[in-house]
């Protein structure tokens, strides 16, 4: 897998130091309250605080018992029962909540409200970052997708902001910012207001240019089948902060095993951004060499032997074990994604993409359903089709709907609701003038306050205008041409040649341009909220651009911007929640 | 890391001190800026300051004082500090001169300034903040700022000191603050107000969503059923109201069913139905009930009729039931229809490949499938279906039927010699009477 490397590319910022910037506060954190104590952590904090501070230091702490508590919202309730009950044995205990990445004045109000406001000490624990790999940084927010865009809470506004100022304070002042979407726009106020009064940092700095960029501005891409091998790990078996859990299946032995997937994994680092299609070849080949490294034992005499098990021997056998867990995870997608189940997934997305012969998709979708093949995947198909389509038609949306409750579960209901909300599932409107609510409403209070009205009942979501962003930015290539994909020409390899990712599309345009400039119509299409500033002047050599997705993204999208950072000599780091 | 002395940290780990932050701009310590500019050069040499005891007492935002609070940009300050290179020395020595004369000016602000200070979480005071007028520009200034957690919080001190018909018809102007004031009291769980939010904004779907979606909680399911059929009048789109009622028919005959199959001790009761969805009901309506009248709650016929399901969804369930129960009669009916001359004809909403894909699954006899396979309308799809599962006999008659002698040459070698079909090829290819067309 030979790919031309700019020499004179400079290297990855060392991103340790953000590990050690957080376990330094923690422990400080933890040094408040000395002696020995038991640390009751919420069940998403345990992976990124194991990369942090793991038991072993945790330990040298005098923390004695850890506890994991899996139910968010009862967690602070849980607590103050805790306390509130020891007051009523009269039994005296110190308590401290470590609120991370930051404190809301929300929760204070419920210590407050159980009475054990001032009972208890409250700190925050400013980990904003978790860098889980060379060029991958993660805000470990798994809520921060449903609060922003669904609920329409900015709470985690600041924090994205605190995040951007973080990094700048570690590794120098960005030159210029680029950004598109509400959330985005938010963010870099916000995080502009932050750094008012900072000192400005004469050191060289490391990234050049950051691009902010809301989860809602592309929704298609996160809809799609992954193809690259990364992506396939992560559908199949998720991929938790870095790391995954492979079963007996793909160990071939009665225990699962937890790895992590780096870049040390040397194996992995190779495969991860490949198309599905070209690893299993790499794999057996792999294999092959592998074996001929290890039958060079015979015929070595004793010195020969000794230095073959001293130097190379523990090499192979871990690039052995690599190997077998991967070409296990392979075969189990293999058997998972039966070849023909899968085949007609991925036509049928493509046919979605393309705008081609969409009501044999809808059949397809609705036989999807009959067959309870898989409740996440339905749904995703179902969102597909209205965000291509712009919405589905009333009588098919209604029918749909319809069968998805009956295979699925009627409670689903719900979740429809939520999708409307979003914009993710709709039905087309015909273009109504006065709800009924509005017109019962406009009785009670001015027009100005039902034209505000209006405001706060319609979604968050904006119309999709995928058809026409895709031929302006000719996102799906014309199908016929014949796409190699063991030689991708560009980004579309992701998605087999199929389609280009949205965003990273963006990405590249808005990059060449330096702005926005000539993309007038796009932006209207993504319903605006697009800006560029220049931060400070240039500095020379600058390669490293930081892409920070508001909301999540996906591998494809990881792999499409590391092959368009290989095109274009320069890295991307991409910051997700 | 350079540290500060053991006496140092106990001073600032003493509940009287707010940590100093590097953003603050307050006008009066403008003389911070120059120190910070200086300390951030070269290091200042300066005398120990006596210690100044100034009297500054913390406030906590709901006016009590509260026990020792660390925040944010003092550990953050430690860390930064061994990044900077600085003296720990330099730095407690600006914070002493800059908490000087701090503090009994809360009572001083105005809204922005006390929403600045919230943002750098420095101690604030709203309790000041009595008019209404007060209160809603502390609430705009809050959401000009983009900051949720601070918008909440604003939101919880309106929410104590305003009624709330007050409230609402203020939050009905101001979309963004409404937007969090729905999900503090959704997180709060405060079910009751926020049904009175809703209906006081007109949005009485939203509204029977919100109430319906409680029965989630309800963990026993005659109480769950109790609660649906609580649900059926609320103000539902018209098609969720039918929904809502089918779930609450559901569980009802769900519990029924169950009931039913535990007095008579039928069936072997590996999984419960309770709170499965229709169709997964309906199979198994299908596996254990089949034929049944229609009368009983647990005939397919009644579930079908009840619950309006379509004939392809019913076709299909009841296919995939009785061909794990390898009930090939069973499925054989499902097909058979009466045409207008009498004759029986057999049709199929679902694509014939797709009942084969079924059958084969389920492994049923070659004979079985090859008369599904048969009844595929597209030539080339049924080819393929039957070169897919090795139906011989009709891969050897399209052949002869397209006259393709090098496709049956081909064919004939993955066969057993000797075998019946290996031989009908044979017999095939010496048929001179057959014009090939290769």
């Amino acid at each position: 897998m030979a790919h031309t490397e700019w020499k004179d590319a400079p290297g990855l910022p060392d991103f340790s130091l953000l590990k050690r910037l957080a376990r330094d506060q923690l422990i400080f954190l933890l040094e408040q309250l000395p002696g020995k104590k038991d640390l009751f952590i919420d069940a998403d904090l345990m992976s990124p605080l194991d990369r942090i501070a793991n038991v072993t230091i945790l330990k040298q702490h005098e923390v004695d018992k850890l506890y994991k508590v899996e139910l968010k919202p009862i967690f602070v309730l849980m607590f103050t029962d805790l306390v509130n009950a020891d007051k009523v044995a009269g039994r005296f205990r110190r308590y401290k909540i470590i609120f991370t990445p930051q404190k809301f004045y929300a929760c204070e109000t419920v210590l407050e409200e159980q009475g054990v406001y001032g009972d208890v000490t409250t700190d925050e624990w400013n980990f904003y970052i978790l860098p889980l790999d060379d060029d991958i940084l993660s805000l470990e927010l798994p809520e921060f997708f449903r609060d922003n865009f669904l609920e329409g809470d900015q709470r985690w506004v600041t924090t994205a902001g605190s995040a951007l100022r973080l990094l700048q304070s570690v590794y120098g002042s960005f030159s210029k910012v680029y950004g598109i979407g509400r959330c985005a726009k938010m963010v870099y106020e916000s995080w502009r207001e932050l750094m008012e009064d900072g000192e400005q940092r004469t050191r060289q700095p490391e990234f050049a240019k950051v691009f902010l960029v809301d989860r809602d501005v592309d929704f298609v891409t996160p809809l799609c089948s992954q193809v690259v091998y990364e992506g396939l790990v992560d559908d199949l078996f998720r991929i938790k902060c870095g790391s995954v859990e492979f079963g007996p299946d793909v160990t071939s032995s009665d225990k699962s095993i937890k790895v992590m997937l780096n870049s040390q994994d040397k194996v992995f680092s190779e495969i991860r951004n490949e198309h599905f299609s070209n690893v299993f070849g790499f794999l057996s080949q792999k294999a092959k060499n592998l074996q001929t490294a290890y039958d060079k034992r015979r015929g070595m005499d004793i010195q020969q032997m000794k230095a073959f098990v001293a130097d190379e021997l523990k090499g192979l056998k871990q690039e052995h074990r690599l190997l077998s867990l991967h070409i296990g995870a392979s075969e189990s997608m293999m058997k998972k994604k039966t070849k023909q189940d899968f085949q007609e997934l991925l036509k049928t997305e493509h046919s979605l993409l393309e705008g081609f012969e969409i009501r044999e998709c809808i059949t397809y979708i609705e036989e999807h359903i009959n067959r309870q093949v898989s409740m996440i995947d339905s749904l995703r198909l179902l969102c597909l089709l209205s965000i291509t389509e712009n919405g589905l038609l009333s009588k098919d949306y209604r029918s749909l709907k319809a069968q998805y409750l009956q295979s699925y579960g009627i409670e689903h209901l719900l979740t429809f609701a939520n999708l409307r909300q979003l914009g993710l599932l709709e039905e087309q409107q015909a273009g109504e003038t006065l709800t009924v609510m509005e017109s019962k409403v406009g009785k009670l209070v001015n027009d100005k306050t039902v034209g505000k009205l209006t405001d706060a009942f319609s979604s968050l979501a904006k119309k999709s205008n995928f058809r026409a962003l895709s031929k302006r930015l000719a996102l799906v290539p014309k199908s016929g041409e014949e796409y190699d994909l063991r030689v991708p020409r560009d980004m579309a390899y992701v998605f087999s040649g199929a389609y280009i990712p949205l965003s990273c599309k963006l990405i590249e345009q808005v990059l060449e341009r330096d702005g926005w400039t000539g993309m007038e119509e796009v932006t209207r299409m993504l319903n605006g909220q697009e800006f560029a500033v220049t931060a400070r002047s240039k500095t020379d050599a600058q390669r490293i651009v930081l892409v920070m997705f508001l909301g999540g993204c996906t591998f494809s999208e990881i792999s499409a911007l590391r092959f368009l950072g290989k095109e274009r000599g320069t890295y991307y780091v991409k910051q997700m929640e | 890391v350079s540290r500060a002395k053991p006496e140092d940290d106990e001073y600032w780990n003493s509940s009287k001190f707010k940590a100093f932050t590097f953003d603050d701009d307050d006008d009066e310590f403008s003389r911070l800026k120059e120190s910070k500019r200086a300390v951030n050069s070269i290091l200042v040499d300066d005398d120990d300051d006596e210690e100044e005891e100034d009297g500054v007492e913390r406030v906590s935002w709901s006016g009590e004082p509260v026990g020792s609070v660390q925040s944010f940009p003092y550990s953050l300050l430690l860390s930064l500090l061994s990044v900077l290179h600085l003296d720990a020395h330099q730095f407690l020595f600006v914070c002493r001169h800059l908490l000087v004369g701090e503090g009994n000016r809360l009572h001083d602000l105005s809204p922005e300034e006390t929403v600045r200070r919230m943002q750098k979480g420095r101690a604030f005071s709203l309790e000041k903040f009595r008019s209404l007028q007060d209160k809603l520009l502390l609430l705009d200034e809050a959401v000009a700022v983009y900051d949720g957690n601070l918008i909440t919080a604003v939101l919880i001190y309106l929410k104590k000191s305003l009624s709330k018909e007050i409230l609402f018809r203020e939050l009905m102007a101001r979309d963004v603050a409404l937007r969090h004031y729905v999900h503090y009291l959704k997180e709060m769980g405060e079910q009751k107000l926020l049904v009175e939010l809703m209906k006081a904004l007109g949005r009485t779907e939203d509204m029977a969503l919100m109430q319906y979606k409680e029965h989630l909680n309800i963990k026993d399911e005659g109480q769950r059923r109790d609660f649906l059929k609580s649900c059926l009048g609320l103000p539902f789109s018209q098609d969720d109201a039918t929904h809502v009622q089918d779930h609450y028919t559901l569980l009802e005959r769900q519990i029924i069913i169950e009931a039913d199959a535990e007095i008579f001790k039928k069936f072997p009761r590996k999984a419960s139905i309770l709170n499965m969805p229709i169709i997964t009901t309906l199979y198994y309506s299908c596996f254990y009930h089949y034929g049944e009248s229609e009368g009983t709650y647990s005939s397919p016929e009644n579930i079908r009729k009840t619950f309006r399901i379509s004939e392809k969804q019913y076709i299909l369930t009841a296919l995939g039931a009785r061909a794990k129960l390898k009930s090939w009669f069973d499925v054989d009916s499902l097909f058979n229809t009466k045409n207008w001359l009498g004759y029986t004809k057999k049709r199929s909403p679902i694509g014939f490949h797709r009942v084969v894909d079924i059958l084969q699954k389920n492994s049923a006899p070659v004979n079985v499938l090859q008369e599904y396979v048969n009844l595929i309308d597209s030539p080339e799809l049924k080819l393929s279906v039957a070169l897919k599962y090795k139906c011989h006999d009709i891969v050897i008659n399209t052949y002869r039927d397209l006259k393709d002698r090098q496709e049956l040459v081909v064919y004939r070698e993955k066969l057993e010699r000797d075998s019946p079909e290996y031989r009908k090829i044979q017999e095939l290819l010496n048929n001179v009477q057959i014009r090939w067309k290769n």
